[in-house]
């Protein structure tokens, strides 16, 4: 809850973006998740990610739905605007403000209740739309706030803190976002900064729908033996696929030696996303392949992580629509009324 | 029906029709040639298409009404049946008055049970006369409907030159279809000339002067209010498919790609997005109100149901947002395809809490397209969701209406936007602070200025747009949001009342009953009953709509729902004695008809008369 204020204290020695801002100006107010949850991880990535990228604070819009990791977006990026909509309801309203400015810089957070039960209509279709944000979900299989329900991307036989086995079968985020045609998805684990900062840097200079599913074990409800989503399971089973590089445009010129066995992904704005390819065989190019992948995974209870897929040629949804350039909200109101002269005329078909 | 003078006999440009015709055969076509065609002759035309929620094989009807004083609410008394469809004969034709006429296809001997012995027939062999003369069989369906025009054309005296133009615009440049047409129009008109005394007893005039249709237009309220979201500077729709409002945003897309086009680029100056429902519709309509593009979304009742989640968000948060509900016939599914006033509560405090709304009623395709920019101007200037509500009957029935006018001089008023300038100069900005005498406060947008940045939510909230549990100041915000609502009253358009000297009862009414409601009134006067005349154009309710109930020992308010929703909101809303307020409802799915409101209210008259003995 935001009315307690976080201590501001700048070591003078922090280092300074190209916008003379250190990663305690992209801070927000002070979490009041409980201590060791995963979501804090998160939240601390986005900081870094949204400073190392030079991003202007204000030309960030950060959005979400209902739950614990829905309210996270209070805890980075002071002077973004945020909006804290209602339970599964966030890619909507993503979808309706991105419409109407393209020229911003979106971020949802959402998580496995309010991104795969309630909402996973509105999900589904933001992928389809391939809106251009970066969505991520802060994937715990549990309902926190309401102490512990299964949620729907529990594994089948993981137990809660109560002792009781989930019988359905969970949907798993990436799986589904590669079958409705995601441009950009990616897996990764709030224990693991090094591999998740880059991804969510990849996922921010994406254009188009960025999905970045991040297993974020719940401390309170989730993180107990029999559980199949809490840090020593995730760390025990996290395969990692594809280790993401994220090198901003400036950078690229600079580093004129693709490293050895590596593949670049030019991003729209010209920076690069370098992945390792770590597993055998692994291409994130492939979307049939990466989902042959994960299904084989998911048979033997592996949780493959990094950069799963990506396809930076797909038209986003305002090219998609053929809007003018500018942010329609921009758009001086003599060129969107046609006027009594042409009211006059069109009339004649009403005769 | 008294009203209806069926004595006269020679009448001219007054008497309604009716086609009974199977959908998915083209009847449309034929019908709103005939309409068109009287409408270019400069006589009053009312059409109604009564339809099925269906694609093919199901009964429909298209209703006319000429009448050259320019009523044009539905009337239920025909002078002449067309019957097309054999399943709907033995109801059709008990609608027609006696001494009218049934045109019918005498192919088939016509059953014994159907027949009347007060009417005239008129049979003419339209499917043997289609088989001869065209080959396909889509063709022969076809073609069989615009036979019946033609032989309408005779019947009633319609301008043929009228036809052939509208025929020539229609399918000039399709040479085929062209010849085709104007062939069956032919067969029909001869054919009719042949047998038959032309024209009727009834029949059609050309008129000019004063109720003439010559400076008006035919369209649907649909179209019109599309075109209203259009010069209001609407730039991102959302919507999700469902009749009766779906036309309206076939509208707009149309309008938008004819005026919306960047002319160097080719790109669009507007953004439709179709939702994968209607949640998503109105979220997408507030995420991009918040942002501070003009949006809107059209929907009917079991949208309205599924978007009253985010409508509260919308109320609570103060996000502007337009929603249009083109109502239609209820509860459920209800009948899609009829019409119906029975969302007026639902809207007034959609969603779940305190909450209350603005609302506009237009009655005609004119008012659709005058109060669209008034929607958006409203919702931007009070921050909040505005309703616009129509119905079937008005937005997908074609009208006459005056040409529509548009002043130039219109800038769109965004309410309290702060600049970046704005908030450059402020040392703080606080969201729901500083409100004005109107109870609104600054607003800003994404993107603008570092100092705007505030946390939109639906959760409880305090002045300073801040997260709170704390009774005071969780009270503090939602008691300006009522003083806010309050407000609204002098700006939603004001009432429309006419008056009449002697009048001691008032009739007030609402949206699509305007017509029916305004005859009934001129029929009542002729018997003697002189009633006052009020239709309500937006809530919150104005000071004058209370001071005319008062001013009413007696009081009917005619509308087209069971509950009568729009007396529960008078009651409820101002300080009148309910007891004064008497029902006169419609609800079976068809437009309203004079004759409705005559013997409902004389009906309730002569009961008051007993009750004082």
């Amino acid at each position: 809850m935001t009315f307690i204020p976080k201590p501001r204290v700048v070591h003078p020695g922090l280092p300074k973006n190209k916008l003379g801002l250190t990663v305690r100006d992209y801070e927000g107010a002070m979490s009041t998740l409980c201590a060791g949850c995963g979501h804090d991880s998160v939240t601390a990535g986005i900081i870094q990610a949204f400073h190392d990228l030079d991003t202007e604070p204000h030309h960030v819009v950060k959005l979400s739905g209902i739950g614990c990791s829905s309210k996270t977006p209070t805890y980075f990026v002071n002077a973004a605007h945020g909006f804290n909509s209602a339970h599964g309801r966030m890619p909507s309203i993503a979808t309706g403000a991105n419409a109407a400015n393209r020229g911003l810089t979106y971020i949802g957070i959402s998580g496995d209740g309010d991104s795969l039960s309630i909402g996973l209509g509105q999900l589904c279709h933001a992928i389809r739309r391939n809106l251009n944000m970066l969505y991520v979900i802060e994937n715990n299989g549990v309902y926190g706030l309401t102490k512990g329900q299964f949620s729907a991307s529990a594994d089948v036989g993981t137990k809660s803190k109560k002792g009781e086995a989930n019988a359905y079968s969970p949907i798993d985020p990436a799986i589904l976002a590669l079958s409705l045609g995601a441009t950009f998805v990616a897996r990764s684990f709030s224990g693991d900064k090094q591999q998740l900062v880059p991804l969510l840097k990849a996922g921010l200079r994406h254009k188009g729908f960025a999905l970045i599913d991040v297993i974020s074990p719940c401390v309170t409800f989730n993180d107990h033996e029999g559980s199949t989503k809490s840090y020593k399971y995730t760390r025990d089973r996290n395969v990692e696929i594809s280790h993401a590089d994220f090198v901003p445009l400036a950078a690229e010129i600079t580093a004129e030696v693709q490293p050895v066995g590596t593949t670049a992904v030019t991003m729209h704005d010209g920076s690069v996303v370098r992945f390792t390819k770590v597993a055998e065989g692994y291409d994130p190019r492939s979307r049939d392949k990466a989902m042959g992948y994960l299904m084989d995974h998911q048979k033997s209870g592996q949780v493959p992580t990094g950069l799963l897929f990506v396809d930076e040629t797909a038209p986003e949804m305002h090219e998609i629509a053929g809007t003018i350039d500018e942010p329609l909200n921009q758009v001086p109101f003599e060129k969107l009324c046609p006027g009594n002269k042409a009211l006059a005329e069109l009339q004649e078909a009403f005769r | 029906m008294e009203h209806l003078d069926t004595a006269k006999v020679d009448r001219v440009n007054d008497f309604a029709f009716k086609i009974a015709n199977t959908n998915g055969t083209g009847s449309a076509s034929a019908n709103g040639l005939i309409m068109q065609a009287i409408f270019r002759m400069g006589v009053p035309v009312s059409g109604k298409n009564l339809f099925p929620s269906n694609i093919q094989g199901l009964p429909t009807w298209y209703e006319i009404r000429v009448n050259g004083d320019g009523h044009t609410a539905r009337t239920p008394v025909y002078d002449l049946m067309v019957a097309m469809n054999a399943e709907t004969y033995a109801r059709d034709i008990k609608e027609l008055r006696p001494g009218g006429y049934l045109l019918h296809d005498s192919t088939w001997p016509l059953s014994e049970a159907v027949q009347r012995p007060d009417i005239h027939l008129l049979g003419i062999p339209l499917a043997k006369m289609s088989r001869e003369n065209f080959e396909k069989p889509r063709e022969q369906v076809l073609m069989k409907n615009i036979m019946y025009a033609g032989a309408l054309a005779a019947l009633l005296d319609i301008d043929m030159k009228v036809i052939d133009g509208l025929l020539e615009e229609k399918y000039g440049a399709k040479k085929s279809m062209m010849a085709m047409n104007h062939k069956a129009i032919q067969l029909g008109y001869r054919h009719a000339k042949q047998h038959f005394q032309c024209p009727l007893p009834f029949h059609l005039k050309t008129m000019d002067g004063s109720h003439s249709t010559r400076d008006s237009i035919l369209i649907d309220g649909n179209t019109a209010l599309a075109l209203g979201c259009m010069f209001a500077g609407a730039t991102v729709a959302a919507w999700y498919p469902i009749t009766p409002s779906t036309s309206l945003m076939d509208a707009f897309r149309g309008f938008c790609a004819a005026h919306r086009r960047d002319p160097e680029t080719g790109k669009n100056n507007f953004c439709i997005l179709q939702a994968e429902d209607e949640l998503a519709a109105i979220g997408m309509v507030l995420g991009a109100n918040w942002n501070g593009a003009r949006a809107f979304t059209s929907t009917s009742g079991p949208g309205i149901s599924l978007m009253g989640e985010l409508i509260g968000l919308a109320y609570y948060a103060e996000i502007p947002a337009v929603i249009v509900d083109v109502q239609r016939t209820g509860p459920s599914t209800g009948m899609p395809t009829r019409t119906q006033q029975g969302d007026i509560l639902t809207c007034a405090y959609a969603s779940h809490g305190d909450t209350k709304h603005i609302l506009l009623f237009p009655a005609n395709p004119e008012e659709c397209f005058t109060m669209a920019p008034k929607a958006f101007d409203l919702a931007d200037r009070f921050q909040t969701p505005v309703f616009v509500l129509t119905d079937l009957d008005i937005g997908m029935n074609d009208w006459m209406c005056p040409r529509l006018k548009w002043d130039d001089t219109y800038r769109p008023d965004k309410g309290r936007v702060l600049s970046a300038a704005e908030l450059s100069a402020m040392e703080r900005f606080q969201r729901y602070s500083d409100s004005d005498a109107d109870g609104v406060t600054s607003r800003t947008l994404p993107g603008v200025h570092p100092k705007g940045a505030y946390f939109t939510r639906g959760s409880g909230h305090n002045k300073l747009g801040k997260y709170t549990e704390i009774p005071d100041e969780y009270q503090e915000v939602v008691d300006r949001l009522t003083h806010k609502h309050k407000s609204a009253a002098k700006h939603v358009p004001a009432p429309d009342i006419r008056t009449m000297p002697g009048a001691t009862i008032g009739i007030v009414t609402v949206g699509g009953c305007d017509q029916g409601v305004r005859e009934a009134i001129e029929l009542l006067k002729e018997q003697g009953i002189k009633a006052n005349f009020m239709r309500v154009r937006g809530f919150p309710f104005g000071g004058n709509i209370e001071e005319f109930l008062r001013a009413h020992e007696t009081i009917y308010v005619v509308e087209q729902n069971r509950d009568a929703q729009l007396r529960t909101l008078l009651v409820n809303e101002t300080g009148i004695d309910k007891a004064r307020l008497r029902s006169v409802l419609a609800y079976g799915g068809f437009p309203l008809s004079a004759h409705h409101v005559v013997d409902g209210v004389k009906r309730q008259l002569t009961q008051q008369m007993g009750e004082a003995l």
